[in-house]
């Protein structure tokens, strides 16, 4: 694993993380549900979890979360910290089978894709964020849980949506760029 | 939206000259403090300390203006979300009920839920100045540096690093793109429904993320080039030695930490409760 990380996967994650603290602003309130909206720094962590795996993902989700609330909000909910992580290790799990890079980012890629963000978001807003919620700050069940339904809907239609056709459209740059191979 | 990201600001205080790693650790400890507790006494101790901390620092007003007025607004809708959503929350905790006002269904006004957001508005305000002043007196390089020096991997703090370097370039990028969609006629803002945001929000994150891809392999190739990661240290030019002031910090955020976790499990929960004697 170790290895593995090269000089990419840390400047990936510089990167990401600074597109992540800017794009924390740019978002669009989803309803009534307090704190919950479309967030747009939700498909740039898609997009690098999916393109670079789940230690370069999870890292953004951990450091630019923290980040991006104490430099606009000046407060870090640590409850909502540690669910972003969650769903970008989800997500970074199966980086490899999404064949992005290699320009194969198909059908079914974009079915098992899905599949996984799905569950990666429920995991992340629907079970840890409100437990978290609950144990760290005791806030009322009702709300958390009304909040994390919130959380759920509006990361999985960002990135289901805006994450899907990014990497649709990346693999099919990415081909080109990937075709050649280190000679060792 | 740039006028209100907080910023590094030089200046010259014992706060400003503590180490990265430091006031990062007593960041950490506080906001765990905070997170932990539920103890009225602790909370008013933190507010007031964290207070006479953010006074020392030399912080101004204009620095975190905007950023403290955003925060009140976001705590005073949360605190309203928590009544809408449970008005007994605090007679759940605290086990009695002192009805301040009759209102009607289950919306009766009480003084131990009014305790109970009282205190949640507490926990915010305990954390908030640590946070705001983490930020505007670390400067993020010697920031890396120090990271680096307590053992973390290099390649960690380097990350850090680049990942602060390159907000403000980001920045300029997003504010640049969204002006061109701007003049191509993409009004921004505005009601519209989902789809249309989501189709909004695509034309400024499709160029801004394809862009800091080939950022990314700009900077990475230019650190190949110098050999970054041949060896197992790296010297660091804004590096600096923890001095006796570092460690006095350290020693009381960590018995600062022990000792309200004490005060607040002493009586076997973390709520303090003013209704039962």
């Amino acid at each position: 694993m170790n290895k593995k990380f090269g000089i990419k996967d840390v400047v990936a994650i510089g990167i990401g993380t600074a597109l992540f603290i800017v794009l924390t602003n740019v978002q669009a309130p989803l309803g009534f549900i307090p704190n919950t909206s479309l967030q747009s720094r939700v498909a740039v962590l898609t997009f690098f979890s999916a393109i670079f795996g789940p230690i370069v993902g999870g890292v953004i989700g951990l450091v630019g979360h923290a980040l991006g609330d104490a430099l606009f909000y000046g407060s870090i909910w640590w409850s909502w910290v540690f669910p972003e992580a969650v769903f970008a290790i989800a997500v970074g799990i199966f980086a490899a089978k999404y064949k992005v890079k290699e320009g194969g980012f198909g059908k079914k890629e974009i079915i098992l894709f899905n599949i996984v963000q799905v569950i990666g978001n429920v995991l992340a807003w629907l079970l840890v964020a409100p437990v978290l919620d609950i144990l760290i700050y005791a806030e009322p069940a009702g709300k958390v849980f009304a909040q994390g339904v919130g959380a759920t809907l509006g990361n999985v239609l960002v990135a289901g949506i805006l994450g899907t056709l990014l990497m649709a459209a990346y693999s099919k740059v990415g081909a080109k760029s990937g075709s050649l191979s280190k000679e060792d | 939206m740039a006028g209100r990201l907080l910023t590094y600001e030089e200046k010259d205080t014992w706060i400003h000259r503590l180490s990265g790693v430091t006031k990062l650790a007593f960041f950490l400890l506080w906001s765990f403090t905070g997170m932990l507790t539920y103890d009225t006494r602790v909370l008013l101790v933190m507010l007031a300390l964290s207070l006479v901390i953010f006074y020392m620092s030399k912080t101004e007003w204009k620095q975190v203006g905007m950023v403290f007025k955003f925060i009140l607004l976001f705590l005073c809708l949360n605190l309203v979300a928590v009544y809408i959503f449970s008005p007994q929350q605090g007679t759940l905790i605290y086990g009695t009920s002192t009805v301040l006002v009759n209102l009607p269904g289950r919306y009766d006004l009480t003084v131990e839920q009014l305790f109970y957001e009282f205190n949640i508005m507490l926990k915010y305000l305990t954390v908030t100045p640590v946070v705001l002043m983490f930020i505007v007196t670390t400067n993020p390089s010697e920031f890396a540096a120090s990271l680096n020096r307590i053992g973390i991997s290099y390649n960690v703090g380097y990350a850090v690093a680049i990942a602060l370097r390159y907000v403000p370039d980001v920045q300029s990028d997003f504010t640049k793109i969204k002006h061109a969609q701007e003049a191509r006629g993409i009004e921004m803002s505005g009601k519209a429904s989902v789809w249309e945001r989501l189709k909004k929000m695509s034309m400024i994150i499709f160029p801004l993320i394809f862009s800091s891809m080939d950022r990314i392999d700009v900077v990475s190739n230019a650190m190949e080039l110098r050999g970054f990661g041949k060896h197992k240290k790296r010297t660091w030019y804004k590096g600096r030695k923890l001095t006796k002031t570092d460690y006095m910090t350290l020693a009381f955020a960590a018995v600062f930490m022990i000792a309200s976790l004490w005060i607040t499990f002493a009586d076997g929960n973390r709520f303090y409760n003013p209704f039962s004697r």
